[in-house]
């Protein structure tokens, strides 16, 4: 097993500190030498994270807090978990948009806030989500196995999924 | 860390100014605001000065989009960047929302 430096940070689950979240790991990935296109993805990914367990979890008006971890596999991968410890919900509680938008959709039919797991699924390299105690969002970016977008000018064409 | 939002009235259309990080917490200021003035008239949304943006941003996009087609008005963006242009594309919502490309930040 290859060593991994771990950071650890627990968070209340509130809208004005899920930008805290995104800034901390933004700056692990930024000293793990991420590119910037990479960092701005591990950011978005972060942040669906945490606003999931802020809205989600804590639909019940329960103050509570989520645990964020960063195990940093230094020139390898980024791991990134996002663990809440609200109530289980029923899985198909979870408003979900589980594949991408085409012209003749249903506007009725979207959810507003159904967006955040098809991105961080879009935007990671590897995604488990566990509903058990709580949601745990598991996520892993790889270092230099983007596609061609090394350089932050290159165009990003459409991921194909 | 905070969303500055600005309104003009300029040939029959509302333009909207957004500035800053839209994201979980400051989704509800912009939704506040878009909403009812896409529900009055036309609307078109600057995104020029948006620094970061997540699936919360574009869910309040959605929202102004429905309220456009109830209302029978429209509803443009412009001034998106590649970053925030890929964020409707990866959601496939780039296929039901106008994006303009006219203005876009000159250097690359």
């Amino acid at each position: 097993m290859t060593k991994y430096e771990q950071l650890e940070m627990a968070i209340p689950a509130k809208p004005e500190y899920v930008a805290i979240a995104r800034l901390t790991v933004s700056g692990v990935a930024n000293r793990m030498g991420y590119t910037y296109d990479e960092i701005e993805d591990i950011k978005i990914a972060v942040s669906e994270a945490c606003a999931n367990a802020v809205q989600h979890a804590y639909e019940e008006n329960e103050e509570g807090s989520m645990t964020l971890t960063c195990n940093v596999y230094p020139n390898d991968r980024l791991e990134v978990i996002v663990k809440d410890s609200g109530v289980t919900f029923d899985k198909d509680s979870v408003k979900r948009q589980s594949s991408p938008i085409t012209e003749n959709h249903d506007l009725d039919s979207l959810h507003e806030g159904g967006l955040g797991i098809l991105m961080i699924e879009a935007l990671m390299d590897r995604v488990t989500i566990e509903k058990a105690n709580g949601v745990t969002v598991h996520m892993t970016k790889y270092m230099n196995r983007d596609e061609v977008g090394q350089s932050a000018s290159k165009v990003s064409t459409t991921p194909s999924q | 860390m905070d969303l500055n939002i600005r309104q003009e009235q300029l040939e029959g259309q509302t333009h909207i100014y957004v500035a800053g990080e839209i994201d979980t917490y400051t989704a509800p200021k912009l939704r506040q605001e878009l909403v009812p003035a896409v529900e009055a008239g036309d609307v078109v949304v600057h995104l020029d000065e948006v620094h970061y943006m997540d699936s919360t941003g574009l869910g309040v996009f959605v929202g102004a989009l429905k309220a456009a087609k109830k209302n029978e008005t429209s509803f443009t963006l412009i001034g998106v960047s590649e970053r925030i242009r890929r964020l409707f594309e990866i959601t496939g919502l780039s296929s039901i929302i106008t994006i303009d490309n006219g203005v876009r930040g000159g250097a690359q």
